[in-house]
């Protein structure tokens, strides 16, 4: 069984401390997204999963077995890196079988497998070319290559594809998507991207200054987030987060500006409470230009003060509460800057973080 | 002018300019091995010959005591101090500079800027200057006149150097080959035999032939070190060749050429390493 369980890990460099004992269960077959800004933690927690480097406290388990004290090799993981790491002095046929070769298979058995694999990935025609003589797009197949042929309990995947221009990436996290439904295995992949971990996840793990933030579905997290944290770093362009304070009721923005509560929250507030106020541009849109405009709502005249054509949709920038403020058009006209236009605010949409400790007025018992 | 004669001109002043150029660096190497194959007469004219009229074996056959009258010089003797001197002395300083080099390159640990500081700074003491020390405890330690005591000091001059520039090439190996071998199912021990050690050979193989070659042509310590054919190195025995009041030129240059031809052959052998060969398309590109 290729479940994955990590508890109370830690990792210590010196006396800093950048992993602080997370908790995380990976299921069978899972696709697990860890996902974060640079420096929290998440490439550290896969290379501990890898057994690239040692945990400093609490256990990690792949299947039933406690690996803490295991070498890489016998961990039954395969590992596709950021630079590829290919050998280079190793034509793709060699390249994939290497490890194969490595546990003493037999000829017939490496050649079988590592036309299996190239199958999988088209590679059938690069065999004899060396790593120099590929493309970005052809040498990430060729590593992910190398990762299934083995048939490991789990892959795991560290930022693979940041290393290739926009569309090529777009191009392979589909083909990660496919070969993830062709070859079911649990899967830990690491990237800074939210939108490759909305797009493969099955479950996201927020990461942040060495703490998980949250953990769930794509779509829990991107609805529910449990905090401004996660609110501005899933979703893209990100949620607008808005200081505020409830004063009779009513959410009261910078500039005085007020708002009545969200329904779903009124309970959860308390008068005088400082609040951030989230909404994503989405559910800021022109009257008559919007994806929910019937639920609860308020239209507020704002001006335009610079429009982004992106095609489908356009992003206008506004303010609102005194702070620079991000609506969306969809089926767009075009839009003067300067231009005042009626916004609705889709209301049951909005979110609302207690100001000090940051997590969502949901959360807070 | 049109611009096809000018390029023409042009790329022949070049070949021209590197001729003369090259003339001027070969020339006493050219001399010593036309000198070896000539009477001494001839080395000696005024003025001087410049075509050869008279080449022969006659000066190897001198030195090597078959023939002619000259007392022979323990040549065999000298070329086995050398070659068992400077290979010895390779050997140790390459498996010394492999592990060091590696272990700068790869592991973080207490004290290794200083070390490799004090490893650099060693290089900038001229070995000469350690010669008289060196002398005084080689002397109460029984090693004036032994081989083992001149693999020592040249092991000692080498392995600072090999351990620079094999370092040197272990940090151009991204770390992630090895760890990629070893999530492969390599022990480390494996994933460097494997993987790293094959893309570091032409640093290696170039840090070899530095080091044989200095070890080979080493005369001011070796002079001072050696006493008999027990230990005595080629260009420590070119000095044979000089009398009170003469000098046997012929002989000398042709031991010269004897001291040449191995370390020619040797960089022959290895030059394909040494031009950087391993093209890295193994990371991103």
């Amino acid at each position: 069984m290729g479940s994955i369980t990590l508890e109370k890990v830690v990792k210590k460099y010196g006396s800093l401390e950048v992993v602080h004992g997370i908790d995380l269960d990976i299921a069978h077959n899972e696709f697990v997204v860890l996902v974060g800004p640079s420096g929290c933690g998440k490439s550290t927690t896969l290379r501990m999963i890898a057994g690239l480097e040692d945990i400093s406290g609490g256990a990690i388990r792949i299947g039933d077995v406690l690996v803490n004290d295991l070498p890489p090799r016998k961990r039954n993981i395969s590992m596709v890196f950021q630079n590829y790491a290919l050998y280079p002095h190793m034509s793709v046929r060699e390249n994939l079988g290497f490890g194969l070769r490595i546990a003493g298979h037999s000829d017939d058995e490496i050649a079988a497998r590592v036309a299996e694999a190239a199958q999988v990935l088209s590679l059938s025609e690069l065999m004899e070319r060396t790593p120099a003589e590929l493309s970005g797009g052809q040498r990430q197949r060729v590593a992910m290559g190398r990762a299934i042929v083995r048939h490991p309990e789990a892959f795991l995947f560290d930022e693979p594809l940041s290393n290739l221009d926009a569309k090529l990436r777009v191009q392979m996290r589909t083909e990660i998507k496919k070969l993830h439904q062709k070859v079911k295995t649990t899967v830990v992949y690491v990237t800074h991207d939210q939108v490759e971990a909305m797009t493969l996840a099955d479950r996201i793990v927020v990461m942040k200054d060495g703490f998980i933030e949250q953990v769930g579905t794509p779509m829990e997290v991107f609805n529910h987030p449990v905090n401004g944290f996660v609110a501005s770093f899933i979703g893209s362009p990100p949620m607008n987060l808005l200081p505020a304070q409830i004063v009779s009721g009513q959410v009261r923005l910078g500039d005085g500006l007020c708002l009545p509560v969200p329904d779903r929250l009124s309970a959860r507030v308390v008068e005088g409470q400082q609040v951030i106020f989230g909404l994503r541009p989405d559910d800021i849109t022109p009257v008559g230009y919007g994806l929910h405009q019937d639920g609860q709502t308020v239209d507020l005249d704002l001006t335009v003060d610079l429009a982004e054509l992106l095609g489908t949709e356009t992003l206008l920038y506004t303010r609102l509460g005194a702070q620079e403020t991000l609506g969306k058009m969809f089926n767009p006209r075009s839009v003067a800057e300067g231009e005042v236009l009626t916004f609705r605010l889709a209301l049951d949409k909005a979110h609302l973080f207690d100001a000090q400790s940051g997590r969502s007025v949901v959360e807070v018992v | 002018m049109s611009a096809v004669v000018k390029k023409r001109l042009l790329s022949w002043g070049t070949w021209l300019a590197t001729f003369l150029l090259m003339l001027v660096m070969c020339l006493p190497g050219l001399w010593v091995v036309l000198s070896a194959f000539r009477p001494n007469r001839e080395i000696l004219a005024k003025p001087a010959v410049w075509v050869p009229q008279d080449l022969s074996f006659a000066n190897f056959g001198m030195i090597f005591g078959t023939g002619g009258n000259q007392v022979a010089i323990p040549v065999l003797s000298y070329f086995s101090n050398s070659m068992i001197i400077a290979m010895t002395s390779t050997v140790i300083a390459l498996l010394v500079g492999m592990s060091g080099g590696y272990a700068f390159a790869r592991f973080r640990f207490t004290g290794k800027n200083g070390l490799f500081l004090g490893l650099m700074l060693s290089r900038a003491v001229p070995g000469i200057a350690l010669s008289l020390p060196v002398f005084m405890i080689w002397s109460k330690l029984g090693l004036i006149d032994a081989k083992a005591g001149l693999i020592l000091v040249y092991v000692a001059l080498n392995v600072p150097f090999t351990i620079w520039l094999i370092d040197g090439f272990f940090r151009q190996i991204p770390k992630e080959m090895s760890e990629a071998a070893q999530v492969d199912g390599c022990t480390r021990w494996q994933a460097f035999w494997k993987i790293e050690f094959p893309l570091a050979r032409s640093g290696i193989a170039s840090a070899g032939v530095f080091a044989f070659l200095t070890s080979w042509n080493e005369y001011a310590l070796a002079s001072q070190l050696t006493r008999s054919t027990d230990s005595k190195t080629l260009p420590v025995g070119l000095m044979d060749f000089t009398a009170q009041f003469t000098i046997d030129w012929a002989g000398m240059s042709a031991m010269a050429v004897i001291i040449i031809v191995p370390a020619l052959i040797l960089t022959f052998l290895v030059q394909k390493h040494l031009i950087a060969g391993l093209t890295f398309g193994g990371v991103k590109g």
